[in-house]
Formats: C-alpha cells, sequence, structure tokens
C-alpha cells in the first residue's frame, strides 16, 4: 500500500485534530492552524486524485484492524478526490477572502470558537465525502449540523440567533429522517457498510421482498437529505441562514456544507441503494419536479428580494434546484451536470458572498441592493468578481456556468421524457436568473444621482481600514483566486468533466 | 385577531396591568404607541374594542375603512392559522401512518432468520471476546470495531461544548460596560454559599459515593455494562450536586475553566493520537504492538481502557460545563 492511500484518513484526522487543539490556542493562532490545515488537507486531496486518475480505479481503507463489514471503513477514487479538493479550495479562499470580518463580527474571545467550528467543518465534509459506512456518514451529519449552527450564531448580532435556530430545527428534521432511513435500512439488510450493504439490497431486490420499505427507505433518505441541502419546498431556512452570518460561514454554507449532503444522496444512490432501484422507484421523478419548481421559484423570490446577500441566498435555492433537476434526469450524463453543477455553484456563489463583501464596505454597509450604486467603481476588484460570479450564474461563456446549463441541456436530450420541461425550465430560469444578476451588476456600475451621494455615501460611513486599507488583500486575493477557479472550470472544463463521469463509473 | 389574543387582553392580569399603567396593550400588533389621553382609557371594560379603533386609525386615516380592513385581514390570518393547523395535523398523522405502514412490512422482532442476525453479529458475538479482549461486547464494539464512529461521536460532544461556550459564555472585556452588565446579571454567586445544611450533609455523603461509582463504571466500561460516555455522566452528575451544595467558590479551587481546557484537551488529544495509530497500523497491515492482555482482567483488551477514561473525561467536562455556562455564563 503506497503512502498516498493514507492520506484520506490523514487529512480527516488532521482537520480533526487542528480543531481540537484551537481550544486552547488565541484566536489568530487558531485562525493559521486552520488555514495551514486546509491547504494540507487539500494538497491531499490533490494527490489522492493524481493517485486514482493513474491507478484507474478506486480503492477502499480499513479503519482499523477489521475488514469490511466488521470495521468501518473510507473509500477514495476519482470523484472523492476531486470533490475534496474542490471543497478544501474553496473553503481555504472563503476563510482568507472573510478573515477581517470574522475578526470584526466575532467576539474577541471566542474567535478560536469559530475556527474550531471550521476545522471540524472541514473534516466532516471530508468524512462525508470519503466514508464508506454509513453510520459514519450519519455521525459526521451530525458534526456538520452542529457545526454549520455554531457558525450562524457566532456573528451574535441581528437575526443572526433566530437564524440559526431555524436552521438547527430544519437541519435536526433531515437528520431525524435520515436516521429513520438508515435504521430500516439496517433492518432489512443487516449491514452498515456500504459495499456490503449495496449485495444485500440487490439480493432483496431480486427476490422481490420488503418492497414498501425499501421504497420508504429511498423517499426518506432522499427528503432528509433535500431537506438538509436546501431543496425547494424546504428551502425556508436558506435566506435567513446565508443573510445573516458573517460572510465566510455564508460561503462555507451555501458553498459547501448543502453540496456535502448532496454528495452523500448521490453515494448513497449508487453505492447503496442502487441506481436503477432508484430510478424505478420514481423517486429521482418527485426530486426532478422539485428541482424544476426550485429553479423557477428561487429565481422568482430573489428577483423580489431586496437585500443583496437574501437575494443571492435564492439565488442557491434555484442553484440547488438545478442539481436535483440534474439527479432527477436519471441518467448517467444527467449526474455528471449535476456532480459539474456542484463545483460551479460551490466555486460562484462563494465568490458572490466573498465579493459582495467587499462591496459592502465601500458603500456604507448596508442591506438594500441600490446602495450598491457605484459601489463597482470603488472597488474595482469586487466589483470584476460579482460580475463574473453572476456572469456565470447566468451562464455566460468561458465561466463555469456556461458548462453546467449546456451539460445539462445535452443531458436532457437523452432522456426523452423529461427533455421539454428540462429545457424549457433552463431557459425561463436564465432569463429570470439574468433579471436580478444583471439588475445587480448594472447598479454596481451606475453612478448615483448627486442627491444619493450626500445621504447613502456620507464619507464617515465607510471605514477607511476596509476596502482599501492594509487588509484589503486577503480580500483581492479570495477573489481573484475564486475568479480564477471559475475560468478554470469553464475554459478547463473537459478533463473535469471526464474525471467526473469515471469517478461515477467507479462507484458502481 | 387571534383567540390567543383575546383571552390575554381579557385577563385579570392584563386588566390589572394596564389599571396600573392606565394604557392599553402595547404589545398587539406590531407594538402601537398610543398617545396618552387620545383615546378612551378604559382597560377595565372594554379592552379589545378601542384597539380595534386604534389600528384602524393607523392603518388607514378614516375609521370605518380602516376599521373594516382590519377585521378583513384578522379573518385572513385566522383562517390561515387554522389551515396551518390542520395542515401541520395531517402532515404528522400521515408521516406517523407512513411509518407505522412500513413497520408492518419489517421482518417481525427476535426471529432468529432476520436479515440482521448475519455474519457481521456473529463475529462480534463469537469472536470478539478473543479479538479485542473486552469481556463487554458492546464496548468492543463501539471502541475497537467500530472506534471511528466513537471518534466522531465525542468530537460531537466537543463540538456540541464549544457551540454552548459560543453561546453562554460572556467576556467581559475592558470597558466593554454591556458585557460587564449581563455578566453581573448573569452570575448569581453573589447568593453563594447558600448554607443549605440538608443539602450539603446529603452531598457530603452521596457526592464520593457518585464520583467512585461514576470511576468505577469508566474503568469497568470493558468488563461490565458501563462505559465512557455513562460513566462520564454520573461524574458529571456528582459535581453537578457538589456545585449546588457548594457553590462556585468550592468547586474553583479544583476546576476552573483552564482545568476544563486543559482536560478536554488532553483526553481527545490522547484518544486522537491513539485511535490514529491504531488505524494507521491496521490499514497498513502492520502489527499495532499493543497487548490484549488477559480478558476479565482491569488492565486488559489493550487500548479500550484508556479510551474509555478519555470519553469519560470528555463526557463529564461537557456536562459541568453546560450546567456552569447556564447558570453564570462562564466556568
Amino acid at each position: 500500500m503506497s503512502m498516498v492511500q493514507n492520506f484520506p484518513f490523514f487529512s480527516i484526522i488532521i482537520a480533526m485534530f487542528s480543531g481540537i487543539v484551537s481550544s486552547v490556542l488565541d484566536g489568530k493562532r487558531a485562525r493559521d492552524l486552520s488555514l495551514c490545515g486546509i491547504l494540507v488537507t487539500t494538497g491531499m486531496s490533490a494527490a489522492v486524485l493524481h493517485f486514482c486518475i493513474r491507478s484507474g480505479q478506486s480503492y477502499t481503507y480499513m479503519m482499523g484492524h477489521f475488514p469490511a463489514p466488521w470495521g468501518n471503513e473510507i473509500r477514495a477514487g476519482v470523484l472523492e478526490g476531486l470533490t475534496a479538493m474542490m471543497f478544501g479550495l474553496v473553503m481555504f479562499f472563503a476563510v482568507v477572502g472573510g478573515m477581517d470580518h470574522t475578526a470584526a463580527d466575532v467576539e474577541k474571545g471566542k474567535q478560536n470558537l469559530f475556527y474550531i467550528m471550521v476545522d471540524l467543518m472541514l473534516s466532516s465534509l471530508l468524512a462525508l465525502i470519503y466514508t464508506n459506512d454509513l453510520f459514519t456518514a450519519y455521525v459526521f451529519v451530525e458534526i456538520n449540523t452542529i457545526a454549520g449552527c455554531g457558525l450562524i450564531m457566532i456573528r451574535q448580532k441581528g437575526r443572526s440567533l433566530s437564524a440559526a435556530i431555524r436552521y438547527m430545527i430544519m437541519s435536526q428534521l433531515g437528520s431525524g429522517l435520515f436516521l429513520i432511513g438508515l435504521s430500516l435500512l439496517y433492518d432489512v439488510t443487516g449491514h452498515l457498510l456500504m459495499s456490503p450493504a449495496k449485495e444485500a439490497v440487490a439480493a432483496i431486490e431480486a427476490a422481490g421482498l420488503y418492497g414498501v420499505p425499501m421504497l420508504v427507505i429511498m423517499a426518506v433518505v432522499s427528503v432528509g437529505l433535500a431537506i438538509k441541502s436546501g431543496l425547494y419546498p424546504f428551502h425556508y431556512w436558506i435566506p435567513d441562514t446565508y443573510g445573516y452570518a458573517t460572510p465566510t460561514a455564508s460561503a462555507i454554507l451555501s458553498g459547501l456544507v448543502s453540496k456535502g449532503y448532496i454528495f452523500l444522496l448521490v453515494k448513497i444512490f449508487y453505492r447503496v441503494l442502487g441506481r436503477e432501484n432508484v430510478i424505478a422507484s420514481e423517486i429521482v421523478n418527485v426530486l426532478f419536479v422539485f428541482g424544476l419548481m426550485g429553479m423557477l421559484m428561487g429565481s422568482v423570490h430573489a428577483i423580489l428580494e431586496k437585500d443583496t446577500r437574501r437575494m443571492i441566498a435564492y439565488s442557491s435555492v434555484a442553484q440547488i434546484g438545478y442539481i436535483y433537476m440534474g439527479i432527477g434526469l436519471g441518467t448517467q450524463a444527467g449526474m455528471v451536470a449535476a456532480v459539474f453543477h456542484m463545483f460551479t455553484h460551490s466555486a460562484t456563489k462563494a465568490l458572490l458572498f466573498i465579493s459582495a463583501v467587499g462591496l459592502y464596505e465601500v458603500s456604507g454597509d448596508r442591506k438594500d441592493f441600490r446602495s450598491l450604486q457605484g459601489a463597482g467603481y470603488k472597488n474595482p476588484l469586487a466589483g470584476i468578481g460579482f460580475a463574473v460570479g453572476a456572469l456565470s450564474m447566468v451562464g455566460f461563456p468561458m465561466l463555469s456556468g456556461f458548462i453546467s446549463k449546456l451539460l445539462f441541456a445535452t443531458s436532457a436530450l437523452q432522456s426523452p421524457h423529461k427533455m421539454l420541461p428540462t429545457v424549457i425550465a433552463l431557459a425561463v430560469s436564465t432569463v429570470l436568473n439574468a433579471v436580478y444578476f444583471l439588475r445587480l451588476v448594472i447598479t454596481l456600475y451606475t453612478i448615483p444621482a448627486k442627491a444619493d451621494v450626500a445621504g447613502a455615501m456620507a464619507p464617515e460611513k465607510i471605514p477607511e481600514a476596509w476596502g482599501r486599507g492594509r487588509g484589503a488583500w486577503k480580500l483581492h486575493l479570495a477573489v481573484a483566486c475564486f475568479i480564477l477557479l471559475n475560468l478554470v472550470l469553464g475554459l478547463y472544463s473537459q478533463p473535469i468533466v471526464g474525471w467526473i463521469g469515471s469517478g461515477l463509473a467507479m462507484f458502481d | 385577531m387571534s383567540r390567543l389574543r383575546d383571552d390575554y387582553e381579557n385577563s385579570w392580569w392584563r386588566r390589572f396591568q394596564g389599571w396600573v399603567d392606565g394604557e392599553t396593550d402595547l404589545l398587539a400588533e406590531g407594538m402601537e404607541i398610543r398617545v396618552p389621553g387620545s383615546g378612551k382609557e378604559d382597560p377595565l371594560g372594554e379592552g379589545k374594542k378601542p384597539d380595534v379603533q386604534e389600528q384602524g386609525r393607523h392603518s388607514k386615516p378614516a375609521a370605518g375603512p380602516g376599521r373594516s380592513r382590519t377585521v378583513y385581514n384578522g379573518r385572513g390570518i385566522r383562517y390561515f392559522r387554522r389551515f396551518y393547523q390542520v395542515m401541520s395535523v395531517f402532515l404528522c398523522l400521515s408521516i406517523i401512518f407512513v411509518l407505522l405502514w412500513t413497520v408492518a412490512y419489517l421482518p417481525a422482532f427476535g426471529n432468529a432468520g432476520n436479515p440482521d442476525n448475519n455474519e457481521v453479529s456473529a463475529r462480534y458475538i463469537e469472536r470478539g471476546l478473543q479479538e479485542t479482549g473486552a469481556v463487554n461486547i458492546v464496548t468492543g464494539m463501539i471502541l475497537d470495531y467500530r472506534a471511528f464512529d466513537t471518534f466522531g461521536e465525542s468530537c460531537v460532544l466537543f463540538i456540541a461544548s464549544c457551540c454552548v461556550l459560543v453561546l453562554l459564555r460572556i467576556d467581559a472585556a475592558e470597558g466593554d460596560e454591556q458585557a460587564r452588565k449581563r455578566l453581573a446579571e448573569a452570575n448569581d454567586r453573589i447568593f453563594e454559599p447558600k448554607n443549605d445544611i440538608i443539602l450539603q450533609k446529603c452531598a457530603c455523603i452521596l457526592v464520593p459515593l457518585i464520583l467512585v461509582f461514576g470511576i468505577y463504571i469508566v474503568l469497568n466500561g470493558h468488563l461490565s455494562p458501563g462505559g465512557g460516555f455513562s460513566g462520564g455522566a454520573v461524574l458529571g452528575s456528582g459535581l453537578i450536586l457538589y456545585l449546588n451544595a457548594f457553590g462556585f467558590g468550592k468547586t474553583e479551587r479544583f476546576f476552573t475553566e483552564k482545568v476544563y481546557r486543559r482536560m478536554t484537551l488532553g483526553a481527545l488529544t490522547f484518544y486522537c493520537l491513539a485511535k490514529s495509530y491504531s488505524f494507521f497500523t491496521g490499514a497498513n497491515h502492520l502489527e499495532s504492538g499493543i497487548p490484549l492482555g488477559t480478558p476479565g482482567a482491569i488492565l486488559s483488551s489493550g487500548l479500550i481502557l484508556p479510551l474509555n477514561i478519555c470519553v469519560g473525561l470528555v463526557v463529564a467536562c461537557t456536562m459541568y460545563a453546560f450546567y456552569a455556562l447556564f447558570r453564570k455564563g462562564g466556568m
């Protein structure tokens, strides 16, 4: 066994260990430790990706001295390595970009606690990606939920506490449904590890036993994880959560946390329940319809919204809808498109949240999007970042959003019954996206009328330290890297799509 | 207008309060401030009627149409709430029905041919003792076969206590008047010592017993029912009882925030490193070199005993920390 194969295990443990050690460090050291941890784990994930591409197969890793059906196990393949690397990158830039705001929003004595949450969030995301064991997945879903609540409420201002409570209730409902699903599944299969459970499920399906429990398991697991990732009818926690948390937390929650659950759902579909069974059970059609509704309703809500960050949050509802629509198509191509859109959305949404912060700084930190008039000139890089993110979400060529829309459209052509609704919804949703995103971008580059200048942008309201002071390089670095990530996903998409395809093939 | 609010308005307490303050309800319908002397001040008799007019005037200058609109809105809200209640009950009932229906199709409980009576539990039961060295098979399962999950669970406790710290710990920074005021409010130590003689005498007898019993549960986790989680909970409750009887002054002689942090850090670090070593050697098919000892002896079953101690410390500290934070926003 080569050293690289230990890396998934190392990266989970490093992230956890840095969280544990951070409890006795002060805020600054905890932050540095957390950044180092994220970088190291990202590097390890890249190595795992490289290893799996070269060897052309996935491998399982025994967590302890006992083999598969008895002990815990993790598993790494191309898709796991790729996802872990993407998540690591997005998390690193989100932490770097929102660093100064974290320092301002969080009480001084509690900053190390914030970075504990970040570390444990990273470890739980990595564990959700790499796990090959259903119960390990549940344990880390719990860690993920609690860390998410902590990240929201640590900014003890405004409505963040009520947002955290709402998030907790919805998220616990999702966890509860997921746990019920796991218990039922254990009852009918007798296994918690994914590979033996899949064999047991195949045997059950072949014998035609337990038809009702299997259907309920699929429904409960899908709905539980859909609630946690914010699919349309269960999205009411999203705008508050993303809108009132500190910027790093918003970027992490919108960009990564919901994607971790979607990844887990995809993994369970492929590695436990069996893709054919899920498609035969029509659960995918339900997800498809909810996804379509989410694509449209999320955008409509975003158009009606005045507060910029809530607008971006509602756009997340629409994008989550895209992902579930891709899963709901029920074809391999649809799944590839969904996974690619997962990456697109995590890179783009984090870019939008971080650059929106840069724009707020220079325009008096007000909620209304009209107060951002002319902000694109005052903080040029943040303005460009926001414009790039917005164009990517709308689907501008060269950017990653274009590729994911293209993939969705082409994959829709392969499933005859769902082709028409998918293509129509894509078109309508793109137009709606354009309505609110381009309105924002145009606002950014409008010189405000003289009367507004006096009221809205009184110079004393702008803290000089933000936006152009010495600390600004962090935000600029993060924005620049996110733009680069978007361009890489957009221009270098072919190999990435190929890796996703081979990674999904390794799931079977 | 909901029924709830009507009841509140007509309640004796509300009438009394209104009589004392000489005003109508401020909390109804979005904190309406009433100009003194502008309306009929009759909280005893007509608590509700002037309020409706007040709202009408608030929403529209003309009293007549405004009033009708208020009534209309109230009815709409009432219908919506009724609909909401009916739908939520319906939803819960349908979920209950679906789950019960599912249970009817599950394998019968305790049947030998059930799918969960497979090679997994067979090996746990038949070879658990010789592979883990733990007489208590459950402990062997959670701390050896599936130790990664248990590590995750202790991290759940750790992060939960971090979240409670975020919420409830009050840091009185220099010159932060508000935080200091909150700290003074939350701190109920000024009422100590309570010198409740019955409580103190009982605690004198019970606390040592509880602590010894907790330690016994932790140390015997691999031999008899028990282990870190349950023993730690017993230890934590013993500490809480001691704190209640004798006050923070005495507890802080041996248990401060520093001690808490060091104990949690030490326990979790040891757990993390020990298990990492074990996972690493296991996955790479190396000998771990940890002796399993004689099953049944107190020093046996390899890493399970130290891990139980770690889990017990974490649980005890977390329970105590929750209690202390809820009481005074600090430790």
